[in-house]
């Protein structure tokens, strides 16, 4: 009786998995079908196509200069990464670790940065672009998109100080280590499946932004990733080459998920704990 | 040496002064694709007869989100863009930022053109853009189908219904039944007040609000066109007709699955490419009349050239802008690619004929075509658009009674206008 | 709790030496200085990259500014609020992102939950599903609404197809045609983008968690769904609510989905999307900052009440 139903529960749990699997994949396996057609083959439903255009792949990077554009969404979610990383790691130390008069206001100020809509701040964001004279260049796309990264880092990376143990900090202090060192030495190794997650999070918000770079970009050369692939069209204006739209957002995805597969044991690392120099 | 010095005086000599007066002139006509061709071809072939150079920018593809992109730079003065690629609704809206074009193009050039388009470029006595190609609304039909159902092509809206019906339902009986009998455009957007404004004027209910600034739209004219565009929904067209857009009517077609479709010229080459199912199975027509007394109208579509104010080579810009415009320009771009000339006689030229035979049947579209109000109502054509087209979606998804939803559009655009002064 | 090395086990905090009381005030004092020293940085950066920008935004809500007159904007007081206020449109989009936020975030967070749970016990082919769930995720939105568009069509679109085919349903349904169903449609596609953002900070809280706590829990006899309760439940809640928090600000916040899935009519509106009309389609600049300033204010209203309900995510429990 027992054996049965473990076997049942586990039967239930590989189901689970089965369902969550083709749920969130299969959209993406939609776009690969779909990615391997043309013309009028787009119209029709079918598991596999007939004769696959994997032509569509090479067009995406003849048509336009898709590579220089991958280049420039690499560039800018790395920046925008590491910048925010550093500053929420410092900041949430402070928020997270020491209490001073103020601090709780200054976390909500910080969250509101997060309530506009971007449609909102675009107007003055589009004039604080043009008189830094960053128009059209990617440190105006790795600064704007501070605006809605490092909030979020911030806050979940402060909520993850706080769980840090009391004591690990104490026996530093009677160390007499620098808070400085405390932070980049004591916990920052601790935090690593949280740095990585966060900062997994914040690569991927700005690698699909889409408003900011479409507006603080005009030349090909400098667009990135996400706006190649909403301009790209047919031949006449309302034509869209679904093929090679398709073909493009699995190119662009790719590089994403081999990312997450690197960095998936460090997401899961769990306390590595030993950072304490005695 | 001495000699080498002198020959590499001369030569800068030479090569100097045609430097000083070469300059950059930064384009954004249409994305990539066809249309991004064409014009870098013609972009390019101007750059070499004057020395000048060129520059293309491509912008988004959905014409709404051009506007946006195009208002952020010029409300900001921006001198990265010269030439502005601008729809036919857009002049009232952007006017105030683009220079006259006047002292640049001469009275018998403009004289070449349709004067619909010159007169909707004319902006409080400026010529703020200048006609590139136009456009406007037709019915596409499967002759195979109704041939084989012994159909003939319908004249009025009523007839059209009748014989979608007919040939959906027994197309429907032979297995396919995906078969549905007349897609078009009715997604809340620009293209749905195209169609309701073809709907209406058909029918000789006005154009929403006359070009004296009276608002005109509630009238019992209007409220038949309506009421016959709703009895469509669900009879022989989809439900999902009211979030189509172009390609998503197109899609429809080409695949075989309608009988008709009301979409614009450029439907046509797709529609006879070498993989398209329905290839040399269709045919295209004015839209129907609404009803025996009624006329057959398209909207006027299309895109203009517009030299930006914050221009910094206004004058060289502008002869870009002339060039692209020209009779020669505009044939070689519809031999190539059927975009359609703005030049009435450019539709009985032999060359342009043997590509695009359909073009004697789209002259008298397009100088009939209807235009949008948006020359009367300027800057606040947007609003009034939205308004419409909202109206109308209301109508459709049989949320609203047109009688009630037009008294309310009527009073609506009214305090929009303030008695007629827009 | 594990031990680092170089702690001795013994080391509680009543047994340090408590040091004298005078250099207690002046180390918390220099821990104040150095915490406003280490906050620099970010409060710099967000000053100059939002400070700027958010202020116009408020400043244009009361003036008239409008993008197709180049003229300077005049202030004209509370006028776009009235103006807003009295607009049916908008609060048929305030009504629109309620609704899309309760649901679609509920959702989320017990999708996630699950899924993270899931992934957080061992099993072979745990790193592949891992990857598999961040995918949704990892594709540009605006490419993946167009895509789901496209999946949801009435006449060639795969959801229907598979539907029939299942006998579900007996005659294609046009998803994002009618109002009640396209958002409907907008729930599950925001449900399958933005979950594997619940799932990987979830996934994240429950990596730190001690393993010891399970096994004396397993000692206790209970069973999984009470240690979930009693025990992974109270511990996550910090991370869980700023989760929370940042999704429900995106969903208030939802443009694209909206703008690409749904007619745009004025009755399936997202509140930005309903700015954004005002601004950019209709140019009234004056009037869309309104309507962003009162979405923010009604967003910061809703954050208030969160955090006053739920302290802990600021304040720690005691």
């Amino acid at each position: 009786m027992r054996k049965a139903l473990r076997w049942l529960g586990r039967a239930a749990f590989g189901l689970l998995v089965v369902v969550i699997t083709a749920y969130t994949l299969f959209p993406f396996y939609w776009a690969v079908v779909s990615s391997l057609k043309q013309g009028s083959a787009l119209f029709e439903v079918e598991a596999w196509p007939r004769n696959p255009a994997w032509q569509n792949y090479a067009l995406v990077f003849t048509e336009q200069p898709f590579g220089r554009n991958l280049f420039n969404s690499v560039i800018v979610a790395s920046t925008v990464v590491i910048i925010s990383l550093f500053l929420a790691v410092t900041a949430a130390f402070a928020l997270g670790r020491i209490r001073f008069f103020g601090r709780t206001p200054l976390m909500l100020m910080i969250l509101a940065v997060s309530m506009f809509p971007q449609i909102a701040v675009l107007s003055g964001m589009f004039e604080l672009v043009r008189w830094l004279g960053l128009y059209n260049t990617l440190p105006a796309l790795t600064l704007s998109y501070l605006l809605f990264t490092l909030p979020f880092t911030v806050w979940v990376l402060t909520t993850f100080m706080r769980e840090l143990p009391k004591e690990l900090e104490e026996a530093a202090v009677m160390d007499g280590a620098s808070p400085w060192v405390i932070c980049m030495h004591v916990f920052l190794p601790l935090l690593k499946p949280a740095l990585v997650t966060t900062g997994l999070l914040a690569f991927i918000a700005a690698w699909n932004e889409f408003l900011f770079a479409l507006t603080f970009t005009l030349s090909q050369e400098a667009r990135t990733v996400p706006v190649a692939i909403a301009l790209m069209s047919g031949a006449s204006q309302y034509e869209l080459p679904w093929g090679l739209i398709m073909a493009a957002s699995v190119i662009v995805t790719v590089p994403l998920i081999v990312l997450v597969l690197i960095f998936q044991r460090r997401i899961v690392s769990g306390l590595t704990a030993g950072a304490v120099k005695g | 040496m001495r000699n080498v010095l002198k020959g590499l005086a001369v030569a800068t000599a030479v090569v100097v002064p045609t430097l000083a007066v070469a300059e950059t002139v930064a384009i954004s006509c249409g994305t990539v694709g066809q249309e991004f061709e064409q014009c870098k071809l013609g972009a390019e072939a101007w750059a070499k007869k004057s020395g000048h150079q060129v520059k293309l920018v491509s912008g988004p593809t959905d014409a709404s989100e051009q506007l946006t992109m195009f208002q952020q730079q010029l409300s900001a003065g921006a001198s990265d863009i010269d030439v502005y690629r601008v729809d036919v609704v857009w002049p009232g809206l952007l006017g105030a930022h683009f220079i006259d074009l006047k002292p640049y193009v001469s009275e018998d050039v403009l004289k070449q053109h349709f004067p619909a388009i010159v007169e909707n470029n004319t902006v409080g006595g400026k010529l703020v853009a200048m006609p590139w190609f136009t456009d406007a609304g037709l019915l596409y039909y499967r002759k195979d189908l109704l041939e084989k159902h012994k159909q003939k092509p319908p004249t009025t809206w009523q007839e059209l219904a009748e014989v979608a019906k007919t040939v959906q339902d027994a197309e429907r009986k032979a297995g396919n039944d995906k078969m549905q009998g007349f897609v078009f455009q009715a997604k809340a957007a620009e293209t749905l007040t195209c169609n309701a404004l073809e709907w209406i004027d058909s029918f000789r209910g006005g154009t929403i609000i006359s070009d004296d600034g009276k608002v005109t739209i509630n009238n019992p004219k209007a409220v038949e066109a309506l009421k016959t565009a709703a009895s469509w929904i669900g009879t022989i067209s989809p439900q999902g007709v009211l979030n189509y857009e172009e390609e998503g009517a197109r899609g429809v077609f080409q695949s075989g699955n309608a009988v008709f479709m009301r979409n614009w010229p450029y439907a046509w080459a797709l529609a006879n490419a070498p993989d398209s199912p329905v290839k040399g199975k269709v045919a295209v027509m004015a839209l129907p009349k609404g009803g025996t007394d009624g006329k057959s109208t398209g909207t006027l579509g299309g895109w203009q050239l517009a030299v930006s104010k914050y221009s910094k080579n206004p004058a060289v810009a502008a002869d870009l802008v002339k060039y692209l415009t020209s009779a020669e320009e505009q044939k070689r771009r519809a031999i190539v690619a059927s975009f359609n000339p703005t030049i009435a006689s450019l539709y009985k030229d032999e060359e342009v004929l043997k590509v695009n035979p359909f073009y004697t049947s789209l002259l008298e579209t397009f100088t009939n075509a209807v235009a949008r109000p948006s020359k009367v109502t300027g800057a606040k054509y947007s609003r009034v658009s939205a308004e419409f087209r909202n109206a109308v979606h209301a109508v459709l998804s049989k949320t609203g009674k047109p009688e009630d939803k037009l008294k309310a559009l009527q009073k609506k655009l009214e305090s929009l206008g303030r008695g007629g002064k827009w | 709790m594990s031990v680092p090395s170089g702690m001795p086990a013994t080391t509680t905090p009543t047994a340090t030496p408590a040091p004298p009381p005078a250099s207690v005030s002046q180390l918390s004092r220099q821990r104040v200085r150095s915490a406003w020293l280490f906050l620099l940085p970010t409060l710099v950066v967000l000053g100059m990259v939002a400070g700027w920008p958010l202020l116009r935004t408020f400043w244009f809500a009361f003036t008239n500014a409008n993008l197709s007159n180049p003229e300077p904007p005049q202030f004209i007081g509370l006028e776009n609020f009235a103006t807003v206020w009295d607009d049916p449109d908008w609060w048929q989009s305030v009504r629109n992102t309620f609704f899309f936020t309760g649901i679609s975030v509920t959702l989320e967070t017990v999708l996630g939950m699950m899924i993270a749970l899931t992934l957080n016990t061992r099993f072979r082919g745990r790193g592949v599903l891992r990857a598999a769930v961040l995918v949704p995720w990892a594709i540009p939105t605006v490419v993946s609404a167009r895509m789901w568009g496209w999946m949801f069509h009435d006449v060639y679109g795969v959801i229907n197809a598979m539907f029939l085919h299942l006998g579900f349903i007996d005659a294609p349904i046009a998803w994002t045609a009618d109002p009640r169903l396209s958002m409907a449609a907008v729930i599950a596609v925001d449900v399958w983008k933005t979950t594997p953002f619940m799932t990987l900070l979830l996934l994240a809280a429950l990596q730190m968690l001690p393993d010891e706590l399970y096994e004396a829990a397993k000692l206790d006899g209970a069973g999984p769904i009470r240690v979930f309760f009693k025990v992974t439940l109270p511990l996550i809640r910090g991370p869980m609510l700023v989760a929370i928090i940042f999704r429900v600000l995106d969903a208030m916040r939802v443009f694209d989905l909206f703008y690409v899935l749904t007619t745009n009519s004025s009755e399936s509106m997202s509140m930005a999307v309903y700015a954004r009309q005002q601004m950019f389609e209709f140019q009234e600049l004056g009037l869309g900052a309104a309507a962003a300033s009162m979405l923010f204010a009604v967003i910061a209203m809703f954050t208030v009440v969160y955090l006053v309900l739920g302290r802990s995510a600021v304040e720690e429990a005691a």
